[in-house]
């Protein structure tokens, strides 16, 4: 067929890149960020948003959100929920700590074995999935009850209390520390978890989007069947999926931990359903199949600059959480009008 | 494009409701008081990040500290992290970067600020900590502490019920990560001896749940015929109910106050409540840290300033019994 037929065929429509652009699933949230980050420099009172001081503290809270959300997010597009992952965060601070403390490890191995025990924790979660055909709400639901009870059971029995302390005293914890807990960029002070998180935000959406790998995860969340009838190795993708998101809440676990030097044995619990939020106020689909790494991380900006936005701006405190609920909703509502408006299909 | 433009109209006036919302209340400190603040002050911001839980003992401080904001003009910023750790590291750092002329936390979790209070001695903010921390306060930077010692409140507790003629104290903790709690059972195990402590899953935020696990100690463990609560709204709403539910005569000792505490107390159901005063560490720390502010005093001469232990006890309840319903006890 000779271009000049190609060139007058209208069942091949050109969309404007303006178009091709805002149909991409994070734009929603971008346009949510935008939102949120000018509301909270109007009300702020302090100043201090809308600079370098102001985006320091806000790219943290957003960084340690934004770790797990990544992770939560490829796992919600592969078409399964982790519920786990936030008393994970936790789970991994205190078996790090309680090697440190009371078994007197030196700082280096016990991180080591930690994520090495969050990859168990999450091959069992994929495991028992893939095996059972229960649905991973319920079975990640099951895991987060088992490891709250273990996270208190385990600490009291070992350190008659409920948190593990004296981290700061093992071999190596200077070190550490350096890499999972400093501070750049002084005098603003931003954390380089910050550095972590954008870094990941980075690989995953190069897996997603460039990779045979990141085909079979949108391959597996969209239609499970289909995939597995092409080729595609669908228990294999899940239970990656699932120890990826074990281990990234292992990473915020460690990077908690030789921030506060110690951990109580309630750290994380609540969080999990903060990952989800993030990941679908930046686009993901609760069915699977659709979603974005990156959108989740803008889902993680617009956690942080609400939490630190709220502080900034002097409100009173017993009203933070309705504005956060608040914020979110206008946030995914912004996220979805927009997708709709400009994945209809037209030009 | 109608669905966008409603998206953008609901967007613009939520943020318009909101921001009036914040104006009213972010400027209760220099305008309520017209006629007796002296609102020159204002330019002073001093913030207080508690571990606060928005309940029953912390607004009473909160209300403290708001008050004392009111009397002396200043700006005050009240915060808490609902006991978690890393969310109060974080919000110390924002108040650092956020314009605070000196800061005023609690510190039940010390490690876990450690370096957040560095932070603040570093760009030469004065510093208190209020409430818990008694014994570390120096290590975080602070020039005082203004609260109760909870080991010394814990060993009055075991005396009195020493001389009650208990023979076995169960000690229920609600808080995780509070190691002022466990102090106060470690005290009064010092001076009682037998006492058990019994970790609480979900404390405050549950008192039901909390209920049913004191009974069923209660219940598994006949010796025990006295019950050492450790806050107000777990002695009335789960340590009460469970020892009537029990059928034995248990005596109940608590720490802090509540309008129910102090009926219960009139009437006999516990026996005498541990009083740390938190309206006068909430306004305390704020006065504390003006006085720094305005003259450079550093006061408590290196050593915390106590709140309490003091006691309440049938005999006086009916004097606080108003004050505590109000808020304000």
């Amino acid at each position: 067929m000779s271009t000049a037929i190609a060139a007058g065929d209208e069942r091949l429509a050109r969309s404007s890149t303006f178009v091709r652009v805002m149909r991409r699933p994070e734009i929603g949230a971008l346009m949510g960020a935008i939102v949120v980050y000018v509301f909270f420099s109007a009300v702020d009172t302090t100043g201090t948003f809308v600079g370098l001081n102001g985006a320091a503290r806000w790219t943290d809270v957003a960084a340690t959100t934004g770790i797990v959300a990544v992770a939560v997010a490829l796992l919600m597009i592969g078409g399964e929920f982790d519920l786990s992952a936030g008393v994970m965060v936790g789970t991994s601070g205190l078996f790090a700590g309680l090697l440190i403390s009371e078994y007197n490890m030196p700082v280096w191995p016990a991180i080591a074995l930690t994520f090495v025990f969050a990859a168990c924790i999450g091959l069992l979660n994929g495991w028992l999935v893939v095996k059972t055909g229960l649905p991973s709400f319920i079975v990640t639901l099951a895991m987060f009850f088992s490891l709250r009870g273990v996270n208190l059971g385990v600490t009291k029995l070992l350190t008659d209390t409920v948190r593990v302390a004296d981290i700061d005293e093992g071999e190596g914890f200077e070190s550490a520390r350096a890499v999972f807990a400093a501070e750049l960029w002084q005098p603003y002070g931003f954390k380089v978890a910050v550095i972590w998180w954008v870094v990941l935000t980075v690989i995953a959406t190069w897996v997603l989007t460039r990779t045979k790998f990141g085909n079979w995860i949108f391959a597996v969340g969209g239609d499970k069947l289909a995939a597995r009838n092409t080729g595609v190795p669908v228990n294999r993708t899940k239970i990656v999926l699932f120890m990826y998101t074990s281990t990234s809440a292992a990473l915020v676990g460690i990077i908690s931990l030789m921030r506060l030097r110690s951990m109580q044995a309630g750290q994380g619990v609540g969080e999990e359903f903060v990952f989800i939020i993030a990941a679908v106020v930046g686009g993901c689909l609760l069915t699977g199949g659709y979603g974005s790494a990156i959108g989740a991380s803008i889902g993680s900006a617009i956690i942080g600059m609400a939490f630190i936005g709220i502080a900034y701006a002097g409100w009173n405190t017993d009203w933070s959480w309705l504005f956060l609920g608040l914020i979110l909703f206008v946030a995914v509502l912004t996220n979805s009008v927009i997708g709709k408006r400009f994945s209809g299909g037209r030009k | 494009m109608r669905v966008s433009k409603v998206a953008v109209v609901i967007a613009a006036a939520s943020a318009l409701v909101l921001a009036g919302c914040s104006s009213d209340s972010g400027d209760t400190a220099a305008d309520s008081g017209t006629a007796a603040a002296d609102t020159s002050n204002a330019d002073m911001k001093i913030c207080m990040v508690t571990h606060g839980d928005g309940g029953g003992f912390w607004s009473v401080a909160k209300a403290g500290a708001v008050k004392a904001g009111e009397d002396l003009g200043v700006t005050f910023d009240y915060q808490e992290s609902n006991n978690d750790a890393e969310a109060q590291a974080q919000l110390i750092e924002a108040d650092v970067s956020g314009g605070c002329d000196a800061i005023a936390v609690s510190a039940p979790n010390p490690d876990a600020i450690k370096d957040a209070m560095a932070k603040a001695e570093a760009a030469g903010i004065p510093l208190v900590t209020m409430n818990s921390g008694s014994q570390v306060f120096k290590e975080l930077g602070a020039f005082t502490h203004v609260g109760q010692d909870e080991i010394i409140a814990g060993r009055e507790a075991g005396t009195k019920f020493k001389e009650a003629g208990a023979t076995k104290v169960l000690c229920p903790i609600q808080e995780q990560n509070n190691i002022g709690l466990q102090e106060r059972c470690d005290g009064a195990k010092e001076t009682f001896g037998n006492v058990e402590n019994l970790q609480l899953s979900a404390g405050l935020a549950d008192l039901a749940k909390s209920q049913a696990e004191i009974q069923a100690k209660l219940e598994s463990d006949p010796s025990i015929d006295a019950v050492f609560a450790l806050n107000a709204d777990i002695a009335t709403a789960a340590a009460l109910p469970a020892a009537q539910a029990t059928g034995r005569d248990i005596m109940i000792g608590t720490v802090d106050l509540s309008g129910d505490a102090v009926q219960a107390i009139a009437d006999g159901d516990i026996m005498f409540a541990i009083d740390q005063q938190q309206y006068a560490q909430g306004y305390l720390s704020v006065a504390l840290l003006y006085l720094n502010l305005l003259n450079g005093h550093e006061l408590g001469g290196g050593l915390p300033m106590y709140t309490g232990p003091g006691f309440v006890v049938q005999d006086n309840a009916t004097l606080v019994q108003e004050l505590a319903t109000n808020g304000t006890r």
